[in-house]
């Protein structure tokens, strides 16, 4: 029987309906004749609350309030690769086709994935054979760099009775599954999966193989695994999405899910012309074949804000499953807790901290959890891993509110993003004194052993060195530059190199974005060389004055803007320089 | 006919409790009619069984709550739009105070709008030259932009954007121009101030102006920017304009809203504003920009002022938060008479990458923007060291820095509010600048613009 309640109350994003009493919690319920979507969020004997994903201007009480008896699913199948979604998973490019209109009026009813497209399937297994849940019975080309693979829906055992390669649109049957009880399964392309509950593994797996970004001071400072969790906070203006960018184009994962959650149009319109643009250092293929777009920017409705995140990860975790290494960006969980904290009070709700509901921190923490590496279901073992990198904007840039604080709390990457350095247009503005990655002593032994055996030794030192500086800064801002001694105005020259040569660099350069680690391991030599040659000199004897103004350290500054074609032969170059420069002033001296 | 209520229950600050409707619907439209005849207006805010919440776009003074009419519209705000808004002014919900006819609408719309398709958005890339150095060498204007003032009480920013309203242009291109400017709660004087300078430059012909002044309603401020942005978006996606919005000042808005979320007794967030500002300034914010397929285009120039300058304060912060970049004053360089003091560290342009480089402004920008930036940076430390220390402190090139930073500020960012600098200017002075430092300390510039520029006397 199909439950149809009435609109008693309006308030924002929030109806109450009453003759609810059928529904169940978290079902999916269409609102008014314009059938606006909405998900019940609480229950009171026959009220229900919804929270509905369209704007609810002009609704009455005693219009219809349907439940259509499931809870909120996305369709996962061949089609997602390259689309734009709205937060539940509504395709943005076929809304324009549909309205007609470059607005987004409501009520738009339109697939997630596409019905009409065709998709050529070639099965891996032959009929008769036995399958569980999760293992994969044959493959799609989706785009050229992403095969689909398509997997035995979760909770579907048996023989396989009956399947056939060839051209087909998702909601064609592709195969049977005759399970114990002799039940018939029909399988196709598509399977649905409810959005907030996350999609089953096997078993969970510790994360320590980095997740590479080309990112300088990202891969050799806070390095995050693949199947980490990262946050980076920062006021605004500090760069925030101009890392996650970066980290959607460059990480070296096989898919990307990027989710404008509450920000700027105009940024993921920057997406979307960007991207198809860009090339995949690692398969020479635009950039846009492997990823996939949420955006809920800020003037679309505030409740499809919370589904948005929930929406992006079930598609990721999807992708996960097949055995892909999976990045999530979400820009920016704020924004999404923000919405959380509106339909909280609209319940009137006894608020926590700065009105944010008390359940703020669990639901954060569950999100976060859903990322990992992972064994997927199926008898052949699959690893998969889904890493979330979450951008929060605290109020005022002060991280000791509420959301920041929970955040914290999960993450084991924090790149802190400082408004001073920002200022200073030093990009990306991550604080190293600040920041941590936990992952850093797993990560780092597997740079050791498969970029360079010094990794930990350089990233060591160069560390220590800027701590020095912090330290000499102090110093200085008493008593002047002056008072340091020699050595300390070396360590001082050495550190400025690290983070002018080194961590600072140009996104906005056609080179410069993107530092493979190779590069970053002969950079890192190059600067600290350049220290210990010094400092050896200095004890010659030699003027710091000469060795500061050596003109070889303008030429380690332009080492990051060399193609990485030729970085092996400029970087001996530069060194073979750097040792004649500094043996010349040696003789200088002894001439004297 | 529409019905019309008298039974309302109670009135308090800006809200009015009305029982009994039917067939009401959330977010309609509605008007009061007191016992004299004085209509008013006012919105449903909640609907709840037979019970409506309705906020007054006007003071409560004087509605008798057993005289007084209620009628529902059945529609929700709207405001009537034709090409003869241009050189009128309209109060703050769209009605015109300039003794002028009334507008004989070509069409309505809902003030509200509606969200754009991200996927239909055009990325905003062409370079408006403002003629100010600050902003076209620093902190790029963009065609499509939402680029704020962040001002404080008493700091020029009505001269910079009127400056700005002014001296806008895309180069090379003659196009057709509009501006929209909607004043929420300011001064009269200041509201003059615009109206004096657009009929100066003769800028008032192709202006629509909305002014709710400090003596206004406060509740109307939320439907004024509304109101505004309405008239743009006609003028833009209807005729083809390419639109500058000015509206000011945003914090005069943030606090109507306040008032009417405290009147609803509604868990506030911090000071007290409401938890949905974000979202609300949001939509106003993100209703500039331009679409795919069309000619015209948004770009807004929001003015609000810092409470105590506190760019933390939840109005600046979340303003910050959404729109793409910002253009601070400083109260120091207002001291020190610099026009316009604007800080250029802080400030910033989320855009200019876009806009700017060859075939946009020239090859050199985006170099020696960061380079003048960095080195301005490197300049005010030393500056402050040197207020420490003593000037003997400092290194030699420290003691460069500290001499660039000065001529910096007088010379580049200094201009007056007359100047009008093409972009070549702009750029010429800042390699003129960046002479003073030695060609190695320049290592955010590629070499061939080095050799091209810095080496050129």
């Amino acid at each position: 029987m199909s439950s149809i309640g009435q609109i008693k109350k309006v308030a924002g994003p929030l109806v109450i309906a009453t003759g609810m009493g059928d529904a169940n919690m978290s079902d999916v319920v269409r609102v008014s004749d314009e059938r606006l979507i909405g998900e019940i969020i609480e229950m009171h004997g026959d009220e229900a609350s919804v929270q509905v994903y369209e704007e609810t201007s002009g609704l009455k009480p005693g219009q219809p309030v349907e439940s259509i008896g499931s809870p909120m699913s996305v369709e996962l199948g061949p089609g997602l690769i390259k689309s734009i979604y709205d937060g539940i998973q509504r395709p943005l490019a076929k809304i324009l086709e549909a309205t007609g209109t470059n607005l987004l009026p409501r009520g738009v009813e339109v697939d997630s994935l596409d019905r009409d497209a065709v998709w050529t399937f070639e099965p891996t297994v032959e009929a008769g054979t036995k399958v569980v849940e999760g293992d994969i019975i044959g493959t799609v080309q989706e785009t050229e760099v992403v095969v689909q693979k398509i997997m035995v829906p979760v909770g579907i055992n048996g023989e396989l009775t009956s399947i056939k390669g060839g051209d087909y649109t998702v909601t064609d049957v592709i195969a049977q599954v005759t399970d114990d009880n002799g039940t018939v399964h029909d399988l196709t392309l598509m399977q649905k999966w409810p959005v907030r509950r996350g999609r089953p593994y096997k078993e969970k797996l510790n994360p320590d193989v980095p997740l590479k970004s080309g990112q300088r001071v990202i891969d050799a400072l806070f390095p995050i695994a693949k199947g980490g969790v990262a946050a980076i906070p920062g006021p605004f203006g500090s760069g925030k999405t101009v890392v996650q960018h970066q980290l959607a184009k460059w990480a070296d994962a096989d898919i990307v899910v990027y989710i404008g959650c509450g920000e700027r149009g105009n940024e993921m319109t920057d997406v979307l012309n960007e991207f198809p643009e860009l090339l995949d250092p690692k398969s020479g293929k635009s950039l846009m074949e492997r990823t996939i777009l949420i955006a809920n920017t800020s003037d679309m409705p505030v409740a499809a804000r919370e589904a948005s995140i929930y929406t992006g990860i079930t598609i990721a975790e999807y992708f996960r499953d097949m055995g892909y290494s999976v990045a999530l960006m979400a820009d920016s969980t704020s924004r999404w807790a923000e919405a959380l904290r509106e339909m909280s009070g609209r319940l009137e709700e006894m608020p926590g901290e700065e009105g944010y509901p008390a359940y703020l921190g669990s639901r954060l923490a569950s999100f976060y959890e859903r990322a990992g590496r992972v064994i997927s279901l199926g008898s052949e073992g699959r690893e998969g891993a889904l890493s979330v990198i979450g951008a929060v904007s605290p109020a005022g840039g002060d991280i000791s509110e509420p959301v920041t604080q929970a955040t914290l709390r999960i993450v084991k990457v924090f790149w802190s993003l400082d408004s001073s350095l920002a200022y200073a247009r030093h990009f990306p503005a991550i604080n190293w004194l600040t920041s941590y990655s936990l992952y850093q002593d797993d990560i780092v032994k597997w740079f050791n052993q498969n970029v360079d055996e010094d990794w930990g030794m350089l990233r060591g030192r160069m560390m220590s060195l800027l701590q020095d500086e912090a330290e000499l800064d102090e110093i200085v801002k008493l008593v002047g530059m002056d008072a340091l001694s020699a050595g300390d105005r070396l360590k001082l020259e050495a550190a400025r190199s690290i983070r002018e040569d080194y961590l600072h660099q140009d996104a906005f350069h056609e080179i410069d974005t993107y530092s493979s680690s190779e590069k970053e391991v002969l950079l890192m030599r190059l600067i600290l060389s350049f220290y210990d040659k010094a400092l050896d000199t200095l004890n010659e004897g030699v003027s710091i004055e000469k060795i500061v103004n050596m003109p070889v350290r303008e030429e380690i500054g332009r080492f990051k803007y060399i193609h990485e074609n030729d970085i092996e032969a400029e970087a001996k170059r530069i060194d073979d320089e750097l040792k004649s420069e500094l043996s010349k002033l040696i003789e200088e001296k002894e001439e004297f | 006919m529409a019905k019309e209520y008298r039974t309302i229950k109670e009135v308090a600050g800006p809200l009015m409790l009305v029982q009994g409707v039917e067939d009401v619907a959330y977010n309609e439209m509605a008007e009061i009619e007191l016992a004299n005849g004085e209509v008013r207006r006012c919105k449903v805010l909640e609907i709840n069984g037979s019970n409506a919440l309705v906020q007054l776009y006007d003071a409560a003074t004087g509605i008798n709550l057993e005289s007084s009419k209620v009628r529902f519209l059945g529609r929700t705000m709207e405001l009537g739009v034709s090409p003869d808004m241009l050189a009128r002014i309209f109060n703050g919900m769209g009605e015109p105070i300039d003794g002028g006819p009334e507008i004989l609408p070509e069409k309505r719309l809902d003030i509200e709008g509606l969200p754009m398709n991200p996927a239909a958005r055009a990325y905003p890339q062409e370079f408006i030259q403002t003629g100010v150095s600050a902003i076209d060498g620093l902190n790029t204007l963009v065609r499509g932009q939402k680029l704020p003032i962040f001002s404080g009480s008493g700091l020029p920013h009505a001269q910079l954007a009127a400056q700005i309203a002014r001296q806008a242009r895309v180069r090379g291109k003659d196009e057709k121009f509009a501006v929209v400017f909607a004043a929420m709660g300011i001064t009269f004087d200041e509201a003059n101030f615009f109206m004096e300078s657009f009929r100066e430059t003769g800028a008032i012909d192709r202006s629509v102006m909305f002014i709710n002044l400090a003596n206004d309603p406060a509740v109307e401020r939320i439907a004024t920017p509304r109101v505004a942005l309405s008239a743009a978006e006609y003028l833009a996606f209807d005729l083809d304009m390419h639109v500058l919005v000015i509206l000011t000042d945003l914090t005069n808005y943030a606090d109507a809203l306040r008032e009417v979320s405290a009147a609803r007794k509604e868990v506030p967030g911090r000071r007290g504003y409401p938890g949905y500002m974000y979202t609300d300034l949001a939509s106003l914010y993100e209703r500039a920009g331009r679409q795919r397929g069309k000619i015209g285009s948004i770009t807004m120039i929001p003015i609000l002022s810092m409470p105590e300058d506190d760019k933390t304060h939840p109005i600046p912060d979340l303003t910050g938060y959404i729109t793409e970049g910002q253009i601070i004053l400083s109260r120091d360089l207002h001291r020190r008479s610099l026009q316009p003091p604007i800080d250029v560290l802080p400030s910033l342009s989320r855009l200019k990458d876009k806009g700017i480089g060859e075939g946009k402004t020239r090859a050199d920008h985006a170099n020696t923007m960061n380079q003048l930036f960095a080195a301005y940076a490197r300049g005010k430390d030393a500056k402050e060291l040197m207020v420490i220390l003593g000037e003997a402190a400092l290194t030699d090139m420290d003691k460069l820095y500290a001499k660039f930073a000065d001529e910096f500020e007088a010379k580049y960012v200094s201009q007056g509010y007359m100047t009008d600098r093409s972009i070549e200017e702009t750029l010429e002075i800042g390699w003129e600048l960046l002479r003073i430092l030695p060609r190695s300390e320049l290592k955010r510039i590629k070499d061939e613009y080095l050799d091209e520029y810095y080496e050129k006397k």
